[in-house]
């Protein structure tokens, strides 16, 4: 095991603010269990899981609630024992509706009887620590939410040469990634020798920003041990470092090509928290059914690092930290690049909600977005190396077809550009309204050629 | 935008301190007439008010940098009321207009006021360009001196050090280097311009003074008339100019070829003596052009490293 330098630096990107002192020192906290849950059937990238449960059931802590429902979906569990209020339609993060299961909860939440029976993962076989992985309903804890089963099990003519561990944390305020490497870099350990072994034994690149001495120290020290080609690559501190694409080149050099998944270079990418849960999953049988939230902004009274069972809304993790304090301009769920402005504080959180921001007036800065200047600085910051100058303009004038033709599928809706742009034009919206929009259109060109043939 | 009238104001003080008051009675009424100009626009066309992110403003002492210092005032702020109506409010206002409109109002004058917008009164200072000795009340322009092929007999040490600091005859705010490279470097420390328009403008033209023999050694071309004023404020204009590396690279050439091409033009031809001016709009009509040519490198299109 060594640490090195990230090799290579991707072109573009931005500073923002970090902001992370607010709870880079907090260690983890665990709320107090809320009376009702709201666990949603779609948390994942993918098809919703299929509802298992109706209402007046009882279910056990860890219990499977929902059923993945395809090949890209994963299962959900309860986050707590109690009683099925209802199964109704609720609004996600993202303001998409899943059906999400209301469960009032219990007392007594000691007995772990509905978990999964404990594997040693140096003993298990491959497939099954595979199953294990899938049936505990992981997916990817940085924000995309990716089954993780579908990650670890590449098809048959594709090799992973690389396991990369994501402990980026590019988001400003975000500091639960951090917070776990520093206090669960063993369970962090154990997480990446079980994918290690699923995978064929991949060498490991574990990839943290600069601005986090405590966490490379930590792992530093729960990987001194390891065996085989395992690399702490040191990036430096750079919005959008944690992107999967942009990982991959800084730490092993290789490019991933337009539209394609990052195995097709030999790569797998997971994040800090996905690897302690599946070493959870593995040691107790414990499903993925709780994870760290950074609840922070200087709108909230003691910012924290929080860890509670999906489902808790957020006015209860808002409780938990004191409240709101000052004039709430804004609330967001995960980081303020990537993350989304919620309307209501009756939102659950899901597997992937990283961070809950509440901004007041002296952080969030109002207006309207003017007519491109044509400066420049969107076009420097875009690490896809697109026009976001020109996409804008195209989608604000109704030419999607030339947003199209100018790349905007490669966007991965960082905010770089937004972030710069003197004009306030929000470029990155316009980006997300194209993509709908050719979204939509080739999913009706597919359904109508299923029709035809 | 602040940021440039701010880089500006070295020349400004310049223009003050070689020309005098009327140096000031002219940036005030150019300025003057390019606020109010937007703001009447503005109100007829029932839109947003744009005249505090002081586009209108720097429109206007660009103006005024790019007029001769005894031009009377009415016709600046004809020149001024031009440059806002036609040049940029007619297509949008400040993002939409394809031309630079500082010198777009320049190009108006130079064309519906020819005599008063080419005769140029001594500065306060005596320097080297005056070859005749001559206390004469109008003069020449070191270019013009250029064109008419009299600069053989100069002490060019002496006349590059006027050049620099800005003892020659011009326009307002063109005549000191010096002070312009003061609000360059301003300019690319707080990251408003990049280095790739200057760089390849003031390149260009020295090359190609070196190379086709254009009666005066490239640094006299290069420190004369409105190149430096030209190649670090006007042609940067973001709204009117490339937006990638390598497209900002072919617009500096561009602008320093047509420049050259002006300048060493067939007097008789009545070529002008300068051609900054034009040759900034006729590369600003090759923007989106070049824009289209130079996209950037997509990601996925990086080369692997290992």
């Amino acid at each position: 095991m060594k640490t090195v330098k990230s090799p290579f630096q991707f072109p573009g990107g931005v500073h923002p603010r970090y902001n992370k002192d607010l709870t880079e020192e907090k260690p983890i906290v665990d709320l107090p269990l809320p009376t009702t849950l709201a666990i949603s059937m779609g948390q994942h990238l993918g098809a919703p899981a299929k509802c298992l449960v109706k209402p007046g059931d009882h279910v056990g802590l860890g219990q499977l609630i929902g059923e993945k429902s395809g090949f890209i979906s994963a299962n959900v569990h309860a986050s707590a024992s109690g009683t099925v209020k209802a199964v109704e339609k609720r609004p996600g993060p993202t303001g998409n509706l899943a059906d999400a299961v209301i469960l009032e909860t219990d007392q007594d939440q000691t007995d772990t009887s509905a978990f999964m029976p404990p594997l040693d993962w140096e003993k298990a076989s491959r497939e099954e620590l595979l199953a294990r992985v899938e049936a505990a309903g992981i997916c990817g804890m940085g924000g995309a939410g990716f089954p993780t089963s579908v990650k670890l099990n590449p098809p048959p003519d594709k090799h992973c040469e690389y396991l990369i561990l994501n402990g980026a944390e590019c988001e400003p305020y975000l500091t639960a990634d951090c917070r776990m490497m520093m206090e669960h870099a063993d369970r962090i350990r154990r997480g990446v020798e079980t994918m290690r072994r699923i995978l064929g034994g991949p060498a490991v690149r574990i990839a943290i920003e600069n601005n986090k001495p405590a966490a490379i120290a930590a792992m530093e020290k729960a990987f001194a041990d390891a065996s085989g080609d395992v690399e702490i690559v040191v990036l430096p501190t750079l919005y959008p470092q944690g992107s999967e694409k942009h990982q991959i080149y800084a730490t092993v050099g290789r490019v991933v090509p337009d539209g394609a998944l990052p195995i097709a270079v030999g790569c797998v990418v997971e994040n800090v928290g996905t690897a302690a849960a599946i070493a959870d999953a593995v040691d107790s049988g414990m499903p993925l059914v709780r994870r760290v939230t950074t609840v922070s902004g200087d709108g909230i009274v003691e910012p924290k690092n929080v860890r509670a069972p999906v489902g808790t809304s957020y006015a209860d993790l808002a409780a938990f930290c004191g409240g709101e304090r000052g004039n709430v301009r804004k609330v967001i769920s995960g980081g303020p690049m990537m993350g989304f402005t919620v309307p209501s504080l009756a939102i659950a959180t899901t597997k992937t909600t990283s961070g809950l921001l509440f901004l007041t007036d002296a952080s969030v800065f109002q207006y309207s977005s003017n007519p491109c200047i044509g400066c420049g600085r969107c076009l420097r910051a875009c690490p896809m190396g697109l026009d976001p100058s020109a996409i804008s303009c195209a989608v604000e004038a109704g030419d999607v077809a030339d947003a199209e033709a100018r790349g905007v599928m490669n966007c991965i809706e960082c905010g770089a550009c937004s972030f710069g742009c003197p004009a306030y034009r929000s470029i990155t919206h316009f980006c997300r309204r194209a993509k709908i929009s050719i979204r939509a259109r080739l999913a009706a060109e597919k359904a109508k050629a299923a029709k035809k043939g | 935008m602040l940021d440039v009238l701010i880089a500006l104001m070295p020349a400004a003080c310049c223009a003050v301190y070689f020309f005098g008051l009327k140096a000031v009675w002219l940036m005030a009424t150019c300025v003057g007439a390019t606020v109010a100009t937007e703001a009447v626009c503005r109100l007829l066309m029932r839109r947003e008010m744009s005249i505090l992110d002081f586009s209108a403003a720097l429109t206007g002492l660009l103006l005024a940098f790019n007029l001769p210092p005894d031009i009377p005032l009415w016709m600046a702020a004809t020149g001024a009321v031009f440059a806002i109506t036609v040049a940029k409010q007619v297509f949008g206002g400040l993002g939409y207009n394809p031309f630079n409109p500082a010198l777009a109002g320049r190009a108006f004058m130079l064309i519906s006021f020819t005599g008063p917008m080419t005769t140029w009164t001594k500065s306060t200072w005596i320097g080297y360009f005056d070859p005749e000795g001559v206390q004469a009340v109008t003069t020449a322009t070191p270019l013009g001196l250029i064109k008419q092929g009299a600069f053989a007999d100069w002490n060019v040490f002496g006349f590059v050090r006027d050049l620099f600091v800005g003892n020659v005859n011009g326009c307002l705010g063109e005549v000191s280097a010096l002070a312009l490279l003061v609000g360059a470097a301003y300019l690319l420390w707080r990251k408003v311009i990049t280095w790739h328009i200057p760089v390849s403008f003031i390149a260009t033209v020295a090359i190609y003074a070196a190379f086709k023999g254009c009666g005066a050694p490239p640094l006299v071309h290069v420190l004369s008339g409105g190149v430096v004023l030209g190649a670090f404020f006007m042609a940067t204009d973001y709204v009117t100019s490339p937006i990638t590396p390598l497209g900002k690279l072919i617009f500096g050439a561009g602008c320093g070829v047509f420049t050259m091409l002006i300048r060493t033009a067939d007097p008789a031809n009545g070529g002008y003596p300068e051609g900054v001016s034009f040759s900034i709009l006729v590369m600003n009509a090759f923007t989106p052009l070049i824009n289209r040519w130079t996209r950037p490198r997509p990601f996925a299109k990086l080369q692997a490293k290992s």
